[in-house]
């Protein structure tokens, strides 16, 4: 974990809700991809966990959905912007247990997380599969990220306006795969967990307090004992979680 | 050369900062970003005679200038708090500890607190009187002086460290609590607790908190806080370690004023991993400012 103060170099919109930030600082924390930064954020008393899409040596990538106060003052901020984050949060997903032919799937805003896994998994020679879920066309976004780092990407919406019709379970059927990847929503992780073949990671989102494991405001139950999803996870492997 | 330290309780402090318990763990996390040395003491995680996983998530909720928690006492039991955590602990803070016990009887109570006054390690009881007597209906102990001073006597008996009664807040008069405390052989007294508060979550309409209630701390409640140490402070003449809300060296020294011997530091770490060190740092630059040489001349100088 390192603390410092990043620059904003973007804060572009990506759909309605959605915004892309590339923020420039001390990015030598981040280890692995699935790993979030933790912002704080002018006028919320709380940090802000983001989870990372992408990094580099000098700038750190998060994409985020506006869903309150602190995610929309997030996105009134100007390039040159400095502020406080806490970087290299969390375990992040293990890759090693990838096999050859990993399927990365993403719901919604659980999507960013995915980009920085699937990179890294291209980069060790393995064929990852992409499934992207939304619910409608206009809320579609990184699907490009994803294919041009030579991803196989597929979308699913709800409407079927783009893609595949229905959930990203219903994408799942017909692939064959050596190991999974998630982070979305917990109705999807239901609908994935009775779906899925084999062992897989998925990443979890809670309410935080502290973000680096000192509070204990973020814990669940496992089959291998209690564990703070900010400092133990966000990634669980499938076999330790209760549902 | 301004002088911070302070004596708590026999116990020599380098400062009067102390990290709360349940916002610091046991050390090791803040450890890994600087050298938890500096700090006068460590109130560590609430400790109870069994393992705790606590309330069921959402246990976390933001207010303005402060946060709800309902965590509710999650922690390993004090077996293992004694043979896995005070160990790690002793590698990354070469100071006594403060021990938070907590418990759900009077026996539970007792046996917690005499497993720990065993320790070397730990310089001073801490008693948690605001958990739920699972005898008396859920009560609270530390809502009634009878309660309060029942498990201070109790905890009295099987301890020869220091005790401080750490108060809840939560109650007609702090001060009728605290001198029951004191009558009851408690060496000092810890307060305030957090307040019971809650937050409504306009999406769902429903309470953002999974047991609806939570502890509320921080900025917001250093005035409460303030108002209580300055109560108690006229009643008792035993020490007083002062918290809620304190995030700067101002705070440490209105705290100190208002009567407090030593101050702990919660929510603040929390938003701000450095803030014990950063207060510390800050601490003599603030005593000049406000022309104080040595800080234990200004414990009540506020009455």
């Amino acid at each position: 974990m390192y603390q410092g103060i990043y620059k904003v170099l973007k804060n572009e919109q990506l759909t309605e809700s959605v915004f892309r930030m590339v923020l420039e600082g001390d990015t030598s924390a981040l280890t692995a991809p699935g790993q979030f930064v933790n912002l704080t954020v002018e006028g919320c008393y709380l940090r802000r966990p983001i989870s990372v899409f992408d990094w580099d040596e000098t700038t750190v990538t998060i994409i985020y959905k506006v869903v309150g106060l602190g995610t929309e003052k997030m996105s009134a901020w100007k390039v040159g912007y400095e502020c406080d984050v806490l970087v290299g949060l969390g375990n992040g997903f293990d890759v090693t247990k990838s096999g050859d032919r990993p399927l990365l799937i993403g719901g919604g805003v659980g999507i960013p997380p995915m980009f920085g896994l699937c990179k890294r998994l291209i980069s060790e020679g393995k064929k990852p599969t992409v499934i992207l879920g939304f619910n409608k066309a206009d809320e579609i976004f990184c699907k490009e990220d994803f294919e041009n780092i030579g991803a196989e990407t597929i979308v699913t919406t709800v409407d079927g306006s783009v893609g595949v019709k229905g959930f990203v379970t219903d994408a799942m059927k017909d692939i064959d795969y050596t190991y999974f990847y998630t982070c979305g929503p917990m109705p999807m992780f239901r609908a994935i967990e009775n779906t899925a073949v084999g062992s897989g990671q998925y990443s979890f989102e809670e309410r935080m307090g502290c973000g680096f494991g000192a509070c204990m405001g973020c814990s669940c139950k496992t089959k291998y004992g209690n564990k703070r999803i900010c400092k133990d996870g966000p990634v669980l492997v499938r076999e330790e979680i209760i549902w | 050369m301004v002088n911070t330290k302070i004596n708590l309780l026999g116990l020599e402090l380098d400062n009067p900062v102390i990290p709360a318990s349940g916002t610091f763990g046991f050390g090791y996390e803040y450890a890994e970003l600087y050298d938890i040395n500096c700090l006068g003491s460590i109130s560590f995680k609430g400790t109870t005679l069994e393992g705790r996983f606590g309330n069921p998530t959402p246990r976390i909720a933001e207010c303005t200038m402060g946060m709800i928690n309902s965590v509710g006492l999650q922690n390993p039991g004090v077996e293992k708090v004694i043979s896995e955590e005070l160990p790690k602990l002793k590698v990354v803070y070469n100071k006594k500890v403060i021990a938070n016990v907590g418990g759900f009887s009077i026996e539970e109570y007792q046996k917690c607190a005499s497993l720990l006054d065993k320790e070397e390690q730990v310089g001073i009881l801490e008693i948690n009187i605001s958990c739920p007597n699972l005898h008396a209906g859920g009560k609270n102990f530390g809502v009634s002086a009878e309660g309060a001073a029942t498990v201070i006597k109790a905890v009295k008996e099987v301890t020869t460290k220091p005790v401080l009664a750490k108060l809840t807040p939560n109650v007609t008069d702090i001060t009728e609590i605290a001198m029951a405390c004191e009558e009851a052989g408690a060496d000092g007294i810890s307060m305030i607790n957090t307040l019971l508060g809650m937050r409504i979550d306009l999406k769902t309409k429903k309470p953002v908190i999974h047991n609806k209630m939570g502890g509320f701390s921080g900025p917001a409640i250093l005035p409460v806080a303030l108002r209580a140490v300055y109560q108690v402070y006229e009643k008792v003449n035993i020490p007083i370690v002062g918290m809620g809300g304190i995030s700067s060296a101002n705070d440490v020294i209105e705290m100190m004023l208002a009567g407090a011997t030593a101050v702990q530091v919660g929510a603040a770490n929390l938003v701000n991993p450095f803030a014990c060190r950063d207060i510390i740092n800050d601490l003599p630059k603030a005593m000049e400012k406000y022309n104080i040489t040595n800080l234990t001349e200004i414990i009540g100088g506020a009455h």
